[in-house]
């Protein structure tokens, strides 16, 4: 049996928003043979300026690898190692899920408990957008699973760094 | 006053200080060719595009300053990628510039349309495709900046037709705006203290220097350290002349300087890697302890705390776990050990160094660096001492890669700096000889040698043509053994002597080939001639080919056999 330490590690990237930015630190990832489990990238409030959130898998020697090796990209500004600080995530999904006449009560039911909400209804599905951390994603997507999941769509992680108390 | 980017390309070129183009015309850069005549810099019209970025590397490991390329879009891009992705396992500071197709048709699969940037991402420092003409100034003076600053490495930089041919308003930037691009220069001071004091406790230390010594310029403070702290010098491949391998014995006579242990690692000297092995410190410093040093990395130096000084932090405790990391240039860490070490000196070093360096003289002489000599047949390493013999100690020698690369670094002492260049990290074959043709650029009086194989010498040798039209004197030794000589060893010792492929009969006459290139050709077949051909070609004005036909199946000896330690190495033939 091979025993390896992975963990999983989410981490922040502050990038210049330039042509070929993002297939520099996707390729970085690919050619070194580190995983991506989970990008996403979009602007930020500063102009010209991009942040990622990148959720990988590794052990410590890889991860400080990767951290070392994303800044050394010219686009990068900054990268944020979470494994070191407290941080706050959350991910949003789409999930249409099958919503028949003896279904609708229970799915509208785990709705409610999970904060969730109803974006669109046909006459057999509706669409609920949930936001949460990975845990209560997991905890939907299983109940809902048994009433039965047509389509998923999430976003993948995004985080920041809690702010010093 | 508007300049079309053609205009302004040579313009900024003349600002970074740019004497020379090593370049392939082709569509996509006619414009830039067009105005080539009315500036005032050099080009070199080479015969295939990977000799361009070869010499280009070759220019800029001689002489420290950036090496220029430019090549026509599609196959002239592609062909420098080899050369690219070889300056930047070497960290060699190198410009190119590719032409692309005009932007409207970008992605629509032009006529010489590739994605160039795309190819060539992994294996670059950092890469621009111009957009827009006014973009042009500030992406050259980045890419220049970005090249020889830091860890130095390829920037390679597309150039779109249409904007080659647009204008705008020249102005070459003062300043560079890369907020992301910050490299540690000055090494943390309270970490060169720990290196330091564990250095004053040691007992038997080893400095293991390379590349960075060269590229950072610290040769004197390396050899200046090395002495003060009494502590024996290894070098990696590219480290080669960072530090002597001998000195002035005061005599007029050079002999192998005292602290000199040669090369470590797979072809290493058995001092360098028993030494290794039994330090209780490593002080490395502008090396990335590739595997070729390293052997088994979990048996590598076992007993040592490892100082690793580099300006690269990727480098550090990516391969080996190491104790005191220090994020700096080579030189400016140097110079801060230096004044520790002026400041306090070790009391009693050079008798407390005394057994430490017994041992390593017991072992230098229990097994030196050897081979068999032969009345009958040339033996490989008999033609590099020789050479280096007649040419000495000013000369630059470039390699191939294979087995006349280990004999040369194990043979050809090398004091100083920038005399040798060879492919270490990336191993190309056929690197040496348009790097020599560079080489020579940089340095039209020196002796410029290339060592070859006959496989090697083969995979760039159209170039023999741009030295002998451009009338660069390059020399160049083929030692052929008519075998791929590396490859044979390892199915000698490690396949069964199953030699599927390694055989090279049916090579040309070198001699006829280079007098069909205009050059010179002589070839040496028996021990008696190896001096004379040496002496005579080495005279020549021009370029010259000096073949010599030496014993086919001699291996490189010592060895260490993949996946073992730096202490299992078989030291001759079995």
């Amino acid at each position: 049996m091979i025993v390896t330490n992975d963990k999983r590690y989410t981490i922040g990237i502050l990038v210049q928003n330039v042509p070929g930015v993002l297939a520099r630190i996707v390729g970085l990832f690919s050619g070194r043979g580190y995983n991506i489990e989970t990008v996403t990238a979009a602007e930020t409030n500063e102009k010209g300026l991009t942040r990622l959130t990148i959720v990988t898998s590794g052990d410590e020697r890889v991860l400080s690898q990767i951290v070392k090796q994303l800044n050394k990209l010219v686009n990068v500004i900054k990268v944020f190692d979470f494994s070191e600080t407290e941080f706050v995530d959350r991910e949003m999904a789409l999930i249409k899920v099958r919503a028949e006449q003896q279904t609708r009560a229970e799915v509208l039911r785990i709705v409610d408990i999970f904060r969730a909400k109803v974006v669109d209804v046909s006459p057999h599905f509706y669409t609920l957008e949930v936001t949460g951390n990975e845990g209560k994603l997991a905890a939907i997507v299983e109940l809902l699973d048994q009433i039965g999941i047509a389509e998923i769509a999430r976003t993948g992680k995004a985080a920041l760094a809690r702010s010093k108390k | 006053m508007k300049l079309k980017g053609a205009q302004i390309f040579f313009e900024c070129l003349k600002k970074e200080g740019v004497e020379v183009v090593f370049g392939f015309p082709g569509g996509a850069v006619l414009d830039i060719y067009h105005e080539m005549a009315a500036h005032n810099i050099r080009h070199i019209l080479v015969r295939h595009e990977q000799g361009a970025a070869h010499m280009a590397d070759g220019y800029a490991r001689a002489s420290g300053r950036v090496g220029v390329c430019l090549v026509t879009s599609g196959p002239g891009a592609t062909n420098t990628v080899t050369g690219i992705a070889t300056a930047y396992m070497d960290s060699v500071p190198m410009v190119v510039f590719t032409g692309q197709v005009p932007t409207p048709l970008i992605g629509d699969d032009a006529f010489q349309e590739v994605d160039i940037m795309g190819i060539t991402r992994p294996c670059t420092k950092h890469s621009y495709l111009v957009r827009d003409v006014k973009d042009l100034a500030p992406a050259i003076k980045e890419a220049f900046y970005l090249a020889r600053t830091g860890r130095p490495g390829p920037i390679l930089v597309d150039l779109p037709k249409d904007v080659i041919q647009a204008q705008t308003d020249f102005k070459y930037p003062k300043k560079v705006d890369l907020p992301g691009y910050r490299p540690t220069v000055e090494a943390h001071a309270g970490q060169v203290r720990k290196a330091c004091e564990l250095l004053a406790k040691a007992k038997s230390p080893v400095i293991f220097a390379g590349g960075g010594i060269i590229i950072s310029e610290a040769s004197e403070e390396l050899t200046r350290f090395a002495r003060l702290i009494q502590a024996p010098v290894t070098c990696s491949l590219l480290g080669l002349g960072g530090y002597p391998a001998t000195t002035d014995s005061g005599d007029g006579q050079r002999r192998p300087d005292p602290l000199w242990l040669g090369m470590p690692g797979m072809h290493g000297a058995y001092q360098a890697n028993m030494a290794i092995s039994h330090a209780d410190v490593i002080f490395a410093i502008g090396v990335r302890f590739d595997d070729r040093v390293t052997g088994k990395i979990s048996t590598f130096a076992p007993k040592a705390k490892i100082v690793h000084v580099d300006i690269d932090p990727t480098s550090i405790s990516k391969n080996v776990e190491v104790d005191v990391p220090i994020v700096g240039d080579c030189r400016n860490a140097l110079e801060q050990c230096l004044e520790f070490f002026e400041k306090a000196p070790i009391e009693g070093i050079s008798e407390a160094r005394t057994p430490w360096l017994d041992q390593v003289a017991r072992w230098k002489k229990d097994h030196p660096l050897t081979y068999c000599p032969s009345e009958e047949l040339i033996k490989p390493q008999f033609v590099i001492e020789k050479l280096h013999e007649i040419a000495g100690r000013d000369a630059i020698i470039t390699t191939e890669v294979g087995q006349h690369q280990m004999w040369t670094a194990q043979f050809y002492q090398f004091d100083r700096p920038r005399t040798l260049l060879t492919s270490g990290g990336l191993g190309t074959m056929g690197y040496g000889f348009p790097a020599a043709i560079g080489a020579q650029v940089a340095f039209p009086d020196k002796l410029v040698i290339d060592i070859a194989g006959d496989g090697s010498i083969q995979m760039n040798i159209q170039e023999l043509c741009t030295a002998v039209c451009n009338n660069i004197p390059v020399k160049v030794v083929i030692i052929n053994n008519t075998y791929l000589g590396l490859p044979r060893q390892w199915q000698e010792l490690f396949y069964e002597k199953n030699y599927t492929g390694s055989c090279m009969e049916g090579s040309p006459d070198f001699v006829k080939l280079a007098e069909a290139y205009g050059a010179v050709g002589l070839r040496a077949e028996r021990p008696e001639q190896v001096e004379s051909v040496l002496r005579q070609g080495l005279a020549i004005q021009g370029p010259v080919f000096m073949e010599f036909m030496v014993a086919t199946e001699e291996n490189v000896y010592p060895i260490v056999p993949p996946g073992k330690s730096l202490t299992e190495m078989l030291l001759t033939q079995l």
